[in-house]
């Protein structure tokens, strides 16, 4: 039995509410389908399932606030009968009937809560009191001013953002980076493109920072359970104001394989789709470097905070024309100032220093992005 | 097609971008990003807009004349000549 839990979509993430299940007992199932929709604070979320197999049974209703790593349904993996007349063998291993503690359920009954949705952490999984107790924590909400999203979000917000001030020995970095090879480029490159193909430099920028992650492996990660997990894929998380307020940092998956194109279209649908609420659990779970660009807004530079338990986090500012020495001679050229808030846990000024300074050269090669 | 149904176009695919965007309250000779929180993607997407309804393609090297509400409706009543 495959056990189908509310995956964490970020770590201001606690709970989440189900709106919506978009399987019934008996359907199919495979990886990466949307199983279920699930309200955070800062959106509803198309939930993916990572498994093949097929839905036996929904424990967790529409409308039930649930914590992070509850069980939501079972599932049969391939070729698994499901256990109807007590199978002998199957039983070690997938009890029928949750095991659960005597007092854990007294304590259940008078908090209410569904034990179906309890995670258990005691002897062969049964549930404790603590976990109920738990369960009943992260299912509700802290007391403060309730209802309103814009409320739930700056909470979340303030929670992620407290923790990693809290936790993370930040060093911050910035670099000038001249870009008027890539603006030439891009206007040319613009003025064949149709309409509808056009690029923004946006996505020069994020092509730029993902190849040079992938040379600074210890750039693109997170930091769990104390030690650095280095990642093989490079996911940009994409820093996206929501025009109601808050933001959210879906990411772009492969960042430094997809041609700029493709890039620039795939940004452009996250943009859309961040804005109109519907984004996919996969897109909120796995992002490994955090990239935000406030350079619309005329700022110079941004030092960010990092996005926990991401170790890295490149800002840009805006493009402007400033004074700029080449070869001995001063002239105007379009500058953009990059800067780089960094884990010190995992990497030092120096290794971070050599990141902003790729990401520089390879903005001066916009050929090669 | 007149001005106003320039006008009406452009508000229209405006309010695709931005909902917040009250109809009446645009001053027309006031510059639109000054109006209207939009950023580079935004206004990417206003000129695909307008591509796509009215069958223009805005250069970017026409970008910069597209300031204020009157300027965009007098650039777009040229092109469509």
């Amino acid at each position: 039995m495959i056990e189908f839990k509310l995956p964490s979509l970020g770590a201001d993430m606690e709970q989440g509410k189900l709106l919506e299940w978009k399987v019934k007992p008996g359907d199919p199932v495979k990886k990466g389908d949307v199983v279920a929709v699930v309200d955070t604070s800062k959106a509803a979320i198309d939930v993916e399932i990572w498994q093949e197999g097929t839905v036996f049974r929904l424990l967790a209703q529409a409308g039930e606030t649930l914590p992070v790593g509850a069980v939501m349904a079972l599932l049969l993996a391939p070729g698994e009968q499901p256990a109807t007349a007590a199978p002998p063998a199957a039983a070690t291993t997938l009890p029928q009937r949750r095991r659960v503690a005597p007092a854990a359920r007294k304590r259940a009954e008078e908090l209410q809560v569904n034990l179906d949705a309890v995670t258990g952490t005691g002897p062969q999984g049964a549930v404790t009191v603590e976990d109920v107790e738990q369960a009943m924590a992260a299912a509700t909400p802290a007391p403060a001013p309730t209802g309103d999203r814009q409320t739930e979000m700056r909470r979340a917000i303030a929670a992620a953002m407290a923790r990693s001030k809290r936790e993370i020995p930040h060093y911050y970095l910035s670099e000038s980076i001249p870009l008027a090879r890539a603006g030439a480029w891009l206007a040319a490159e613009n003025a064949r493109r149709p309409v509808t193909a056009r690029l923004l430099m946006a996505a020069l920028l994020l092509k730029a920072v993902a190849l040079a992650a992938r040379q600074f492996p210890e750039m693109n990660g997170c930091f769990q359970d104390g030690a650095f997990r280095p990642s093989a894929a490079v996911h940009l998380g994409v820093a996206i104001a929501l025009r109601q307020g808050g933001l959210i940092a879906p990411a772009l998956h492969n960042t430094a394989d997809l041609p700029l194109g493709e890039l620039m279209a795939q940004l452009s649908d996250l943009v859309r789709r961040a804005r109109a609420g519907s984004l996919r659990s996969s897109e909120l779970a796995d992002p490994t470097l955090t990239v935000t660009n406030l350079g619309d807004q005329g700022v110079e530079s941004v030092h960010g905070v990092i996005y926990p338990p991401q170790v890295a986090l490149v800002g840009f500012g805006k493009v402007a024309l400033r004074p700029w020495v080449e070869d001995g001679t001063l002239q105007a050229l379009p500058l953009l100032t990059a800067s780089l808030s960094a884990d010190h846990r995992v990497s030092d000024g120096h290794r971070g220093a050599l990141f902003l300074a790729r990401i520089r050269d390879l903005l001066q090669q916009p050929e090669t992005l | 097609m007149d001005d106003s149904q320039i006008r009406q176009a452009l508000l229209d695919i405006l309010r695709r971008i931005a909902p917040e965007v009250e109809p009446g309250t645009l001053l027309p000779d006031a510059k639109l990003r000054d109006q209207v929180d939009l950023d580079s993607m935004d206004f990417l997407n206003l000129v695909v807009g307008l591509h796509e309804r009215l069958g223009i393609d805005i250069p970017e090297a026409d970008y910069a004349r597209l300031t204020t509400p009157d300027a965009i409706t007098a650039y777009l009543k040229a092109k469509l000549g």
